[in-house]
C-alpha cells in the first residue's frame, strides 16, 4: 500500500473529505443559520438584509457540498453508494429543501406583493431549519451506524429508518448550533437596531445549542460505546473534547464583550473541532453496520485503488491552494455591513 | 412499475430538467465576456448596460443549474449504487476535478460577477466573469468525459467478478482522453454556446420588433449573430467528427440512428423517417448509400447493422434514437441557412428590417434548447442497453437497496418541485425581458434614481 509521510492513501483521503465537509459545514452552516432566524425579523428592511448578508455567497457554499459529494464519491465508491442509497429519503428531502431555499432566495425580492415575498420569507425560513435539521439528522445516523447487510448494502426500513431517537437529537444539536453560528454572522454583517436584536437572539440560540450538546454527550456516553472507545483507550485524545468545551465556552465570553469577529472564529472552530471528534472517533469506520460489525464500511473496504487515490490527491495539492485564494478574495470584497444596491436581492 | 424502470425515468427527468440551464449558463458566459470586453476597449456605455442586462439573466439560468446540479451529484449515489460502485475508482477523479477546478472558479468568482459591480474595477470584474466562463467550460469537461468514458471506455482495467467487478484506472490521460472525449466536448461546448447566443438573438429580436432598445438590440444582436453563425458552422465539423467515432467505437448506436439492420451491407442516409423495429424496415427519404459515404467516402461500403448484434446488445429504442438524432440534425441545419441568411442581409444592410428574420430568431430560441435535449437523448438512448458501454448493463446498474415507492414518493416530488420551478423561472426570465436593460423613458429613470436615494437614506438612517 502507498504511503506519504507515513500515511496511507485511504487515510490521506479521509482527512481530505473530513477536511471539506467540515469547510461546507462552516460555510452552508453560517448561511443555514441566519435563514433559520429569517421569520424573528418583523421589518421588510431587515429581512432584505439578513438575506443580502448571505446573497453573494450562499452559492458558494454550497459548492463545497458538491465538492464533499464528488469526494466521497472520488475516494470511497462504496461508501458514496451505500450511504446514498440506504439514507435515499432524507438526502431526497434534503435536495427538495435545497431547491426551496434557492427559489426563496432568488425571487423573494422579485415582486413587491406582501403575500408574495411573505410566502417566500417562509418558505426560506423552514427550508433553512429543515437543511441544517436533516443534516444532524443524516450526522446521527452515521455515528449510530445503520444496518448494513453482509453485501455491504443497506437493509433496513425504506422510509423512516433514518428517523430515531439518536438522529433527532443530533438534529436539533445541529440546528442550534447553526443557528448561533448565524446569528453570528449576522451580527457581522448588521447594525442599529436589527443588531440589537440579533444580540438576543444569539444569547437564547447558544443556550439551546448547549442544552442539546450536553444530550447528545451523554446520550452518546450511555447508549453508543463504540463512539468513546478511542478516547478511553487513548487519554491523549481527551484533549479534543476539552479543546471543544473550551471553545464553546468561549463563544458567549466573546458575545458578552461584543467581539463577534472572534466570536465567529470560535463558532466556526467548535463546528471544525466536533468534526474532528466524529473524524476520531469513527477511523477507520466510515459507517458502521448495527447489524454486523464485520459489515461495517471502512475506508479500506470502500476506497479507490491507490492509482487513483494518487491522483485525486494530486489535484486537491494543485487545486486547494487556489480555491482558498478567491474564496478569501470574494469574502475580503463583500466585507463589512451589508449595503443595498440595485444588484441586491 | 419495477425499480429499474422508475430510476430510469427519474435520471432522464432530473437530467433533462439541469440541461436547460448549464447550456444557457456556459452560452451566456461567452457572450457577456465579449459584451464586457467591448465595454473595456471602446468606453461606450452601451456595452455596460448589456454586459449587466445580461449578467442579471444569466445568475437567473446560474442558479437553477447549481440546485438542479446538486440533485445530479446525489442521484448517482441515490439511485445508481451499483453503477457508483464500479466506476468510482475512474469518474472519481473527473468528479473531483469538477469540484475543485471548476465549480469552486465558477462560484468563487460568482458574486463578483452578481454583485461585484459598484465594489471592484472593471477590469477586475472582467476577470471574474472570465473565471466564471472558464468555470462553466471546466465543469463541461469533467462531465463530459465521465460521460464519454461510459460510451467508450479507455484506460482501465476490470477487476473482480459478478455483482463485485469494478473498473480501476490504469492510466489517468488515457481516461481522459478515451476515443470519443475530444469530439464530445467540442460539440457539447459549441452547442451550449449556440443555446446562449440563441437566447440572446431571441431577445433583441422581440426588441427590436416592438421598436424598443433599438441601438442597444442591434450592438447585442450582432454579437450573438457572430457567434451563432461560427458555431452552427462549427458543429457540421464536430458534429461529424463525433459520428465517425461513433461509427468505429459504438457501430450498434450508429446503425440505430440510421435504422440500419443489415449486417454488413452498404448504408442508407435519411433525412427523415419511420422505423418499424418489428419489420426492420424504415420508412422516409433517404440518399442511398450516403451513410456508408459518408464514413467511408465510398457509396458501396459495407457498415455494420443492428443484426450484428445480439437482441439483448442492441438499443431498445430504435425509432427513439433514430427520430432524436435526426431532429438534432435538421436544427442544426436549420441554424446553418438561417444564420447564414442573417448574415447575408446584414451585410445588404437590411436585416433589422426584415421581419420575417427577427420573427424566426425570436422562437429560435425554443429549437437551441430542443436540439441540446434531443442530442443527448440520441446519445444516451443510443448507448443502451449499456451504462458502462459493453461492460455494465443499465439493467444491473440501479441500486439494490433503493424500493420502487421510495423512487414513486422521490420522483413525484420532483414532478411537483420542478414544475414550479420552471414556471417561476419562465415568469421572472419574461419579467425581466419585459423590463428590458434600462427604463426607456428618461424622467421615468431620474424619478427611480431619486427614490431609491431616499430609500437608502433612510434605510441608513434606521440602521444607524
Amino acid at each position: 500500500m502507498e504511503t506519504l509521510f507515513g500515511i496511507d492513501y485511504p487515510t490521506l483521503w479521509f482527512l481530505v473529505v473530513g477536511g471539506v465537509f467540515s469547510g461546507y459545514a462552516i460555510l452552508d452552516g453560517f448561511d443555514f443559520g441566519a435563514g433559520a432566524w429569517h421569520l424573528f425579523f418583523r421589518k421588510e428592511l431587515s429581512r432584505r438584509i439578513a438575506l443580502n448578508a448571505v446573497g453573494p455567497v450562499w452559492d458558494g457554499n454550497e459548492v463545497w457540498l458538491v465538492i464533499g459529494g464528488g469526494a466521497l464519491f472520488a475516494g470511497f465508491p462504496v461508501m458514496y453508494a451505500t450511504f446514498f442509497s440506504g439514507l435515499y429519503i432524507p438526502f431526497m428531502l434534503f435536495l427538495m429543501f435545497i431547491i426551496f431555499r434557492a427559489i426563496a432566495i432568488e425571487f423573494r425580492s422579485k415582486e413587491e406583493w406582501l403575500w408574495w415575498r411573505k410566502m417566500w420569507d417562509i418558505c426560506y425560513s423552514v427550508s433553512s431549519i429543515m437543511l441544517a435539521f436533516l443534516l444532524g439528522v443524516v450526522l446521527g445516523n452515521v455515528l449510530q451506524g445503520i444496518p448494513i447487510g453482509p453485501d455491504l448494502e443497506y437493509d433496513g426500513s425504506p422510509f423512516l429508518g433514518f428517523l430515531n431517537p439518536y438522529a433527532i437529537i443530533t438534529g436539533f444539536t445541529t440546528l442550534f448550533l447553526f443557528m448561533s453560528h448565524g446569528a453570528i454572522y449576522l451580527l457581522l454583517k448588521t447594525e442599529g437596531r436589527l443588531f440589537d436584536k440579533l444580540e438576543g437572539l444569539l444569547k437564547k440560540g447558544i443556550i439551546l445549542f448547549i442544552v442539546f450538546f450536553v444530550i447528545t454527550t451523554l446520550y452518546t456516553l450511555i447508549y453508543i460505546p463504540h463512539l468513546s472507545d478511542d478516547f478511553k483507550s487513548n487519554p491523549i485524545l481527551f484533549i479534543f473534547p476539552i479543546l471543544t468545551f473550551l471553545s464553546i465556552a468561549n463563544i458567549p465570553r466573546l458575545a458578552h464583550k461584543k467581539r463577534f469577529k472572534i466570536a465567529f472564529f470560535f463558532s466556526a472552530l467548535t463546528i471544525a473541532l466536533m468534526m474532528a471528534l466524529v473524524a476520531i472517533e469513527l477511523y477507520p469506520t466510515l459507517l458502521y453496520s448495527t447489524i454486523d460489525p464485520e459489515n461495517s464500511i471502512t475506508i479500506y473496504n470502500a476506497a479507490s485503488s491507490d492509482k487513483s487515490l494518487g491522483i485525486s490527491l494530486t489535484m486537491v495539492a494543485i487545486g486547494t491552494p487556489l480555491v482558498l485564494g478567491y474564496t478569501f478574495f470574494v469574502y475580503k470584497t463583500f466585507a463589512g455591513k451589508v449595503q443595498l444596491d440595485d444588484h441586491s436581492y | 412499475m419495477d425499480t429499474e424502470i422508475l430510476a430510469r425515468i427519474q435520471f432522464a427527468f432530473t437530467i433533462s430538467f439541469h440541461y436547460i440551464y448549464p447550456p444557457l449558463s456556459i452560452g451566456l458566459g461567452l457572450i457577456m465576456v465579449i459584451m464586457e470586453s467591448l465595454w473595456i476597449r471602446t468606453k461606450n456605455e452601451k456595452y455596460h448596460i448589456l454586459a449587466k442586462f445580461w449578467t442579471k439573466i444569466f445568475a437567473l439560468t446560474f442558479g437553477i443549474g447549481v440546485v438542479t446540479g446538486i440533485v445530479m451529484e446525489f442521484e448517482f449515489g441515490t439511485n445508481w449504487a451499483t453503477y457508483s460502485r464500479y466506476v468510482g475508482d475512474i469518474f472519481g477523479s473527473a468528479l473531483a476535478a469538477e469540484g475543485i477546478f471548476a465549480f469552486a472558479l465558477e462560484s468563487g468568482f460568482l458574486g463578483i460577477l452578481l454583485f461585484g459591480w459598484n465594489r471592484v474595477k472593471p477590469w477586475v470584474h472582467l476577470v471574474a466573469t472570465i473565471g466564471v466562463f472558464l468555470g462553466s467550460m471546466f465543469s463541461a469537461v469533467w462531465i463530459v468525459v465521465a460521460n464519454s468514458w461510459q460510451q467508450t471506455p479507455a484506460g482501465y482495467h476490470i477487476v473482480g467478478e459478478g455483482m463485485n467487478a469494478r473498473a480501476e484506472i490504469t492510466d489517468f490521460w488515457a481516461m481522459v482522453f478515451n476515443p470519443s472525449s475530444v469530439d464530445r466536448l467540442t460539440h457539447t461546448w459549441f452547442a451550449a454556446f449556440l443555446a446562449g447566443a440563441f437566447l440572446v438573438l431571441s431577445v433583441h429580436a422581440y426588441y427590436l420588433l416592438k421598436g424598443r432598445y433599438v441601438e442597444i438590440s442591434k450592438m447585442a444582436f450582432k454579437i450573438a449573430l457572430g457567434v451563432a453563425t461560427v458555431f452552427s458552422l462549427m458543429q457540421l465539423v464536430t458534429g461529424h467528427s463525433s459520428a465517425d467515432g461513433v461509427a468505429e467505437n459504438q457501430p450498434a448506436k450508429l446503425a440505430a440512428m440510421e435504422g440500419h439492420y443489415d449486417k454488413s451491407g452498404p448504408a442508407d442516409l435519411y433525412l427523415f423517417g419511420w422505423v418499424d423495429n418489428e419489420s426492420q424496415e424504415v420508412t422516409g427519404i433517404k440518399i442511398p448509400g450516403g451513410l456508408s459515404f459518408l464514413i467511408d467516402q465510398d457509396f458501396e461500403a459495407p457498415v455494420t447493422g443492428l443484426n450484428a448484434f445480439p437482441e439483448e446488445d442492441r438499443p431498445g429504442q430504435v425509432n427513439a434514437v433514430f427520430q432524436f438524432y435526426h431532429i438534432m440534425i435538421a436544427i442544426g441545419m436549420f441554424f446553418i441557412a438561417l444564420t447564414l441568411y442573417a448574415c447575408f442581409l446584414w451585410w445588404r444592410g437590411t436585416l433589422f428590417t426584415n421581419k420575417w428574420v427577427l420573427k424566426t430568431f425570436v422562437f429560435s430560441v425554443i429549437l437551441a434548447q430542443i436540439g441540446n435535449q434531443v442530442g443527448w437523448f440520441a446519445a444516451e438512448m443510443g448507448r443502451q442497453p449499456w451504462v458502462v458501454y459493453g461492460h455494465l448493463r443499465t439493467s444491473e446498474a440501479f441500486s439494490q437497496a433503493v424500493t420502487a415507492n421510495q423512487i414513486v414518493f422521490s420522483l413525484i416530488l420532483f414532478f411537483v418541485v420542478y414544475a414550479l420551478l420552471l414556471f417561476l423561472f419562465l415568469y421572472l426570465l419574461t419579467k425581466k425581458i419585459k423590463h428590458g436593460p434600462y427604463d426607456e423613458d428618461d424622467n421615468d429613470m431620474e424619478e427611480r434614481r431619486f427614490t431609491k436615494e431616499i430609500t437608502n437614506q433612510v434605510a441608513n438612517t434606521l440602521n444607524a
